[in-house]
């Protein structure tokens, strides 16, 4: 099928719009805008409801609203939005609203600069808001994954009731590439039975995420996390490449990722068995697929824009029995695949154990 | 009751039907409310219910309590309903309103919600004219909290934290609410009413109902003030606070109508019924043709690295794109990156572009096998990442004698000259791109060609861009002619 040239942020939006998004609340940020102007653009079109909101506080309420009412929605934004937006993502898991936020990372913290970073890993996967819970997150690294997670996103969304988070960064939101629409044809959306819409049928809905006695709190609490236990079971989604024989493993997500891919052709010609983990979820992590590598590579090399941050869930993964290394940067830095490859290459030569060593010049 | 008072006057002191009779969400004490004895809350809530009643619109309500003493409105009312963060209520109503344009919502917020955290949200969806109702009961004080300053708070009010009295010139002035949402375009009803005694609540009733109805015409924004009173925080009996309102609280906040353009006002036309979905590809503009070329007959693979810079609005980021659109409907893989980091800066604009017969794995492009350097400045920097064996196209009659490699191809050609003899010195990109079709085979023109026709949309330009490629290449193949002998500049 035809396929068309195209910005990963607008790839986003038709791909939520085809998923059955009905409703964006946005405020402008730098890198993020081309999704909330897609999204003005052709949601209208598509008999759905964009609102420039006053406000990220205020976006993200809207989000929650329209959640409650039943509609897929979705929102986008980037770090310094999506910490205003944390209060009420945390509403929306705790009252088991879905809907989708995409965040395109810029660097960090504070202004920091408009570059692409992937600096908000721990917000988007370990919190940001307060209280027990989780965002399902999904890192796409390509247009066409731009495309098919936001579908995905809204299919998560709603199967566990809980907000999912598109986490990408300004190089895969800016780049173009083609992507075939038609692998996803439009989907209905269905109104689920727990919304509150003003009809007779929804009248004794009850949106909420207060539950005063410690009794009934805590109850809430551990539903919410079987259902990520579940979300981690059937959901952890990841991509294998040339990881099959591979003695040094890369773990990296999004555009780093695409870079890992060049990094492991330039080690495999220099004789360095080398591959590549790609989390596609970054919650649930995929953990189990690390502990399964574990048993066959030497080490695991973690390349992220940031100064660490996922690499403390490969740590976990890996239990201490593996080295894992780290190779960031940051500041709106991304690192060249030569410059990946030169770091691997002095640290084979220079700090890596003798028996790591060996293994790699087995090949 | 005597036959001839009409249905929708029956006696006050009933329980209204939206009210649930007993109040199953409540753990304890599920006949009796939460809210203190004479506290306003719930005379305003008895107001709401009834309205609701006598208009007939309990399935359609949906209310909206944030957090304070109104976030337990689920408790009571017999409707849809949805709890919301502090001082959200009119963002998430906005939200509910935009998804469900019949439903009848309903933000219930008290004075430190609404008028503190919640100051942007109110202005906003007034401004907006969102057609909501919004209930805002002013007691002048942070209940549930336990008694601290409000903005309505009194000046020379002692709270919790104004502990020697509220001042202007550490805590500011009384926040008028109603007048400030008075004064924008988008309210289309605006009163401010009081608990007081009898005579105010009928007037508080009348205006509560007034409100939901400008709602169900569609006209705008509405919202009812209720000056309410406190006992327990303002630490009075509820007689004593019921004068205080009447007394105190309503010389400080004026009663009566502050703005009504219910008369003058429209209703909001109808959002357009949702499009079907077999229409959504064609409204999305997703291509439904195959492309025209293939790459028929190619052989061998291809990885092409490019790197376009100039200065902005030179037109680089266009000719990368025109090359990875032939290169699509080529059959290729391909990518278009624009720079991004702290280059943009210096009003410097260069983009990666990849075309490859494999699946591309990064779109940087930091070693390229093409440079089309459209000034001197972006010769200078990518000249040097240039792979061996590579070319490089340069916008100017001549290569700078110091910014030569001898292991690359390079050619000089004023590409904004020629465009400028054709028409537009704009069109210099596509003369740059007409000559890079002709050093190298990357795609064929005819390809070139289709692609631009899709990406031009002015039959104008197009024409122009058409007559700036074939000049590109002219001019290339003329320029290898003279130099045939030596085509890397030594």
């Amino acid at each position: 099928m035809p396929r068309q040239l195209i910005k990963g942020n607008e790839a986003l939006v038709k791909g939520a719009i085809l998923g059955g998004c009905r409703a964006f609340y946005g405020y402008p940020i730098t890198p993020a805008n081309e999704l909330t102007e897609a999204a003005a653009f052709y949601l209208p079109q598509a008999g759905g409801v964009f609102l420039q909101a006053e406000s990220e506080v205020a976006a993200i309420n809207m989000v929650y609203g329209a959640a409650s009412a039943g509609v897929r929605v979705m929102t986008a934004s980037s770090g310094p939005g999506i910490s205003l937006m944390s209060e009420g993502i945390s509403y929306l898991a705790g009252a088991e609203l879905p809907c989708v936020i995409v965040n395109v990372m810029r660097g960090g913290p504070g202004l920091g600069n408009i570059a692409p970073e992937q600096s908000d890993y721990f917000q988007a996967v370990k919190g940001g808001g307060h209280g027990n819970y989780r965002c399902l997150v999904l890192a796409p690294a390509t247009a066409q994954e731009m495309c098919d997670l936001a579908r995905l996103a809204f299919e998560l969304a709603d199967r566990y009731r809980n907000p999912v988070m598109i986490l990408t960064d300004g190089y895969t939101g800016q780049m173009m590439e083609p992507v075939d629409f038609h692998s996803t044809p439009a989907a209905e959306p269905k109104v689920p039975d727990w919304a509150v819409c003003g009809t007779p049928e929804t009248r004794r809905n009850l949106i909420t995420s207060i539950y005063l006695q410690p009794d009934d709190l805590e109850r809430h609490v551990r539903k919410l996390a079987a259902k990520y236990r579940l979300a981690e079971e059937h959901e952890t989604r990841w991509e294998n490449y040339h990881t099959e024989d591979a003695d040094l493993i890369f773990v990296g997500y999004g555009i780093v990722s695409r870079i890992l891919k060049s990094v492991v052709g330039m080690l495999r010609e220099r004789g360095v068995r080398a591959g590549l983990l790609r989390p596609i979820t970054l919650y649930p992590f995929p953990t189990a697929e690390i502990r399964r590598l574990v048993g066959q590579a030497a080490v695991f090399f973690t390349v992220e824009m940031s100064t660490g941050q996922m690499i403390e869930d490969v740590r976990l993964a890996v239990e201490g029995e593996r080295p894992v290394e780290f190779y960031g940067r940051c500041g709106g830095n991304v690192p060249s695949a030569e410059e990946i490859f030169d770091h691997v290459m002095r640290w084979i030569d220079g700090r890596a154990s003798q028996a790591v060593q060996e293994v790699l010049s087995h090949a | 009751m005597p036959e001839t008072i009409p249905a929708h006057m029956k006696p006050i002191h009933a329980k209204a039907d939206c009210l649930y009779d007993s109040y199953f969400r409540k753990e304890d004490n599920q006949h009796q409310t939460h809210y203190c004895p004479g506290c306003g809350h719930g005379i305003t809530l008895k107001l709401l219910a009834e309205a609701i009643d006598e208009l007939g619109i309990a399935d359609r309500v949906v209310v909206v309590s944030p957090v304070g003493c109104s976030v337990f409105l689920y408790y009571y009312f017999d409707t849809g309903n949805v709890q919301v963060a502090h001082g959200r209520a009119p963002a998430a109503a906005t939200g509910i309103k935009r998804a469900r344009p019949d439903a009848i919502v309903i933000a219930y917020q008290g004075d430190g919600d609404l008028a503190a955290i919640g100051s942007a949200e109110i202005l906003h969806a007034a401004n907006r004219g969102e057609p909501i109702t919004c209930i805002f009961v002013n007691n002048a004080i942070y209940g549930m909290t336990g008694g601290q300053m409000a903005p309505t708070t009194p000046l020379g009010n002692r709270t919790t934290t104004t502990p020697f009295g509220r001042t202007p010139q550490n805590d500011g002035y009384p926040l008028h609410v109603s007048e400030v949402l008075a004064a924008l375009d988008g309210p289309v009803y605006i009163e401010r009413v009081a608990l007081g005694n009898v005579k105010q609540i009928l007037a508080a009733r009348r205006a509560i109902r007034k409100a939901l109805e400008s709602q169900m015409k569609g006209l705008g924004f509405s919202l009812v003030e209720v000056l309410s009173p406190c006992p327990t925080i303002w630490k009075m009996d509820p007689v004593e606070a019921q004068r205080h309102v009447r007394e105190v609280m309503t010389s400080l906040y004026p009663l009566g109508v502050k703005c009504d353009r219910t008369a003058e006002r429209e209703p909001l036309p109808a959002r357009p019924p949702g499009a079907p979905l077999a229409e959504l590809p064609r409204l999305l503009r997703i291509p439904e043709q195959e492309p025209a070329f293939e790459r028929r007959g190619a052989t061998g693979e291809v990885d092409l690295r490019i790197r376009v810079a100039g200065f902005g609005g030179q037109g680089v980021l266009l000719l990368g794109q025109l090359l990875a659109e032939a290169g699509m409907d080529y059959g290729l893989e391909v990518s278009w990156l624009p720079s991004y980091g702290p280059e943009m800066r210096s009003g410097t604009s260069n983009c990666h572009v990849r075309l490859s017969s494999k699946p591309i794995d990064s779109p940087l492009v930091s070693k390229p096998d093409v440079l089309i350097a459209l000034n001197e400045p972006s010769l200078r920097k990518f000249l040097g990442a240039v792979r061996p064996g590579g070319t490089v196209l340069y916008n100017g009659s001549a290569i700078p004698g110091d910014a030569r490699r001898s292991d690359v191809a390079m050619y000089a050609l004023p590409f904004f000259e020629i465009a400028d003899r054709e028409g537009s010195a704009k069109a210099g990109n596509v003369v740059a791109l007409g000559a890079l079709l002709e050093a190298l085979p990357v795609v064929p023109v005819e390809v070139v060609e289709r692609a631009m026709a899709r990406v031009v949309k002015s039959e104008k330009w197009l024409e122009l861009d058409r007559r700036a490629l074939e000049r590109g290449r002219q001019a290339l193949r003329e320029l290898k002619a003279e130099t045939v002998k030596e085509p890397c500049h030594a």
